[in-house]
């Protein structure tokens, strides 16, 4: 039985590229990478929005409205309801004056328990710091 | 010897960072050393089959091919290549699509990964 821990730290803005949705679905795909796996190997991944990445946070993005596409801010919820780790960075929430009220925090409607940790930069340097591999969106 | 997961999410045409990922894969394997490499979003662009080859642009097809035929593995995310119209039929012999779980089942092992985001 062993672990492999992906870290994905997402730092530029939503919809201008499809870099953070990338990072979201392939943080997602840890539930099912078990059918690549011996029985008990696991991957986790962790999540990091850092830098204009945290504007991939906002809540009551329109995307489906406007584009007729799934929301960056579902992506997240649906990390959420998978029990994964979400992190934000608080500076950088902090340069754009936005507000925990601004962002997404949880996702009750999804059935979700887990909620956002908006956390000092420092404590996301201590969550890639413990993760065997980044992956940088 | 190690293995080495790349993963590449960078259009093929529009950059060289494919062009790059494929010379790192060339390097490793020389060494000896095992790699799959995971293309993904604009990435898929180079398991398309039958690009013609102009000096202006990035091709890519002829170096793959050979790097495969000595033990490269290559994956396409598959629900990228088709939302771009790249479908199965029009693949590169050699190159496999899978969803995106593949590429975390790859890094599982991988002695390093390197991740190269999209644009």
């Amino acid at each position: 039985m062993a672990t492999t821990k992906l870290g994905f730290v997402v730092q530029r803005p939503g919809y201008k590229s499809e870099n953070p949705k990338l990072a979201l679905t392939h943080a997602i795909a840890s539930q099912s990478v078990e059918i690549y796996l011996k029985d008990g190997d696991i991957v986790t991944a962790d999540i990091a929005f850092i830098g204009d990445g945290v504007l991939n946070c906002l809540k009551d993005q329109k995307a489906v409205e406007n584009y007729d596409l799934n929301s960056t801010e579902s992506h997240i919820k649906m990390s959420l309801l998978l029990d994964l780790n979400v992190l934000i960075c608080r500076e950088d929430l902090d340069r754009f004056g936005l507000t925990e009220s601004d962002i997404v925090i949880d996702a009750p409607e999804f059935g979700a328990d887990m909620e956002v940790k908006v956390v000092p930069y420092a404590e996301i340097t201590k969550m890639m710091e413990d993760q065997d591999h980044l992956l940088f969106f | 010897m190690g293995k080495l997961t790349i993963g590449c999410f960078a259009s093929l045409v529009g950059s060289t960072n494919l062009d790059f990922a494929v010379k790192l894969s060339a390097a490793a394997m020389e060494k000896g050393h095992k790699v799959d490499l995971w293309v993904s979003g604009n990435g898929t662009m180079i398991s398309i089959k039958d690009q013609r080859a102009f000096k202006d642009y990035s091709s890519l097809e002829k170096p793959l091919k050979e790097l495969m035929a000595k033990g490269l593995n290559v994956t396409a995310c598959e629900a990228c290549a088709e939302s771009r119209g790249y479908h199965a039929d029009h693949t590169l012999e050699g190159v496999k699509r899978f969803s995106m779980d593949w590429y975390l089942g790859s890094a599982f092992d991988a002695d390093r990964l390197l991740h190269i985001g999209g644009e």
